[in-house]
């Protein structure tokens, strides 16, 4: 695809989500990125596009590049291309599988990394655990489709012992692991 | 919960926080707070097939059914709907457009009096938002944190204990909590201050926008301020943000603003908004722009005492009443563009000519 505004291949996609007429697509090129970034201070609201392109580097390789927008969850499925196309992201454990490539974008939204505000009286154990929560759904849908009803009927009795593990207290537990099991590519 | 897409009834009147009542009113119209959930076992909308919209729809429907209390609460299966019906909700801000244009399934819950709404998939799983007149955030706090909590018993949501509530959206991460105060502040536009006023708001990670959020022109002279940020802050320090430290400067801005335009000429200003009142009650046809453009001076002239016959609740309400929507639902059928100009200048006749003012709207 060629950039939008030159004839230079488009290696920015950036969607721009504080425009009053609804998200804009962009594709642009290294340098046109580089300028549509640098007025993007002149947007009364954070940009996730912006915010995005901005951490990638503008200095980064084609190739990096690449091999990041490759990067696919093992839950969901979501590329980490069309995470940046949309500005969407596909399941909770995409906190988790591109932690250090989202980081540096909650630090430039947010200027922060904690929550430090309200937490709930009950939650899953671990971001492994949601991620298991999605699969087994997912696994017993499959089943009732191909009408293994005993199957189906398990994995429901295992999703209920994950959900009511969860009713412990959250603050009883402070080794959640739902940043730390980052680059997990065992999922 | 009750199924119910009968809204004629809802038309007739106006939801709670239109009445132009409580702290501000002058000048702040509403304080809304909405939280982003999601459920722990589904992934974010983007990535649900059909199968799983349609479930957790019926998981979260169920699951409200049985909290106790939530009896009266109407629930309406938006998939269903007419397009006027959505936009009719869409203009009472009881759901967003975003849910309003989407595919699949998808619902609202809705209390009586119109100060909560449950959106199930919108952009996440559930969007809880608390609507009250004037600027009255920490009511809408207390009142959407007893329902986060109602919702939390039943409901296993996605948090972590890093991040906590993970969204679809990186922007709304943390507490998941938007407070949005909407402002009326036509002396700053008249006196050209508001970009200035705009551009201290981007220094202290508020965002600014027309009547309905996103999507929207600034229209009538309204602004809505929210909070940018979501993650490293408790919710009542978002809360004070807004409620305590922005808002309460850009109201000191607009009186001061009001008093320079009094003081300028009180004459001119009396003659201005007295036109405008007179636009209103006595044209044969009007467009929504021309009326929200009017309807503005009106409230302007309403509360610095310059048109006494009028109710602040009376205007508020005509606000939304003369929306596209509205106008067809009162009407009872459907009416094209130039229709809707007649249909909405013989509302408003009936509404502002003559000895008017009790607030009351049929």
């Amino acid at each position: 695809m060629k950039c939008q505004y030159c004839e230079k291949p488009a290696t920015f996609h950036i969607t721009e989500l504080t425009e009053p007429s609804g998200p804009q697509v962009m594709h642009l090129c290294e340098e046109h990125a580089r300028g549509f970034l640098q007025k993007d201070n002149a947007s009364p609201a954070v940009s996730v596009a912006g915010a995005l392109a901005k951490q990638l580097n503008l200095g980064q390789t084609k190739k990096e590049l690449a091999e990041l927008d490759q990067k696919e969850c093992p839950v969901c499925g979501i590329s980490f291309f069309e995470f940046r196309s949309t500005g969407r992201l596909g399941c909770p454990y995409d906190y988790t599988h591109f932690e250090a490539d989202l980081e540096p974008l909650l630090i430039n939204i947010h200027d922060s990394l904690e929550h430090c505000g309200k937490r709930p009286r009950r939650a899953a154990a671990s971001a492994d655990s949601q991620a298991t929560m999605i699969q087994l759904r997912r696994e017993m849908e499959e089943a009732i489709e191909r009408e293994d009803y005993e199957r189906a009927s398990e994995i429901r009795d295992e999703l209920r012992k994950i959900e009511d593990a969860g009713t412990r207290p959250v603050d009883s537990d402070k080794s959640d692991s739902s940043a730390s099991a980052s680059g997990d590519e065992s999922k | 919960m009750k199924r119910n897409t009968d809204f004629s009834e809802l038309a007739r009147h106006s939801g709670e926080w239109l009445r132009g009542t409580g702290p501000e009113s002058d000048i702040v119209i509403s304080s809304r707070i909405r939280l982003a959930r999601n459920l722990a076992d589904f992934p974010f909308i983007r990535r649900c097939s059909d199968e799983d919209r349609i479930s957790i729809e019926r998981t979260v429907r169920a699951r409200m059914e049985a909290i106790e209390g939530w009896q009266d609460i109407r629930y309406v299966d938006i998939e269903q709907l007419s397009e006027i019906d959505r936009q009719f909700l869409v203009e009472r801000q009881l759901i967003s457009r975003e849910i309003a244009d989407a595919d699949g399934s998808r619902a609202v819950a809705i209390d009586p009096n119109e100060q909560y709404s449950v959106m199930i998939n919108e952009e996440d799983h559930l969007r809880i938002q608390v609507m009250h007149s004037g600027l009255d955030l920490s009511s809408a706090w207390d009142r959407i944190n007893a329902l986060d909590d109602q919702l939390e018993g039943t409901i296993l949501y996605a948090y972590s204990q890093k991040y906590g509530y993970l969204t679809a959206c990186p922007t709304n991460v943390g507490s998941g909590l938007r407070v949005s105060v909407m402002l009326h502040l036509p002396a700053l536009v008249i006196t050209q201050q508001i970009e200035k006023v705009f551009r201290s708001m981007q220094r202290i990670n508020v965002t600014v926008r027309g009547l309905y959020g996103e999507g929207s022109q600034y229209t009538g002279d309204f602004y809505q301020v929210s909070n940018q940020i979501t993650l490293g802050h408790s919710e009542t320090d978002l809360v004070a943000l807004v409620g305590e430290n922005v808002v309460p400067r850009i109201i000191e801005y607009e009186r001061k603003a009001r008093d320079f335009l009094v003081s300028q000429g009180e004459k001119d200003l009396h003659d201005d908004v007295s036109r405008a009142l007179g636009i209103l009650s006595t044209a044969k046809k009007i467009s929504s722009e021309e009326t929200m453009h009017y309807l503005s001076k009106v409230r302007m002239g309403v509360n610095l005492g310059l048109i006494n016959d009028v109710a602040v609740g009376t205007i508020n309400k005509l606000f939304i009443h003369t929306q596209p929507a509205h106008l067809q639902k009162l009407h009872g059928r459907l009416l094209g563009s130039s229709d809707r100009n007649v249909e909405r200048a013989t509302y408003l006749q009936r509404h502002l000519a003559g000895p008017v003012g009790n607030g009351e709207l049929n």
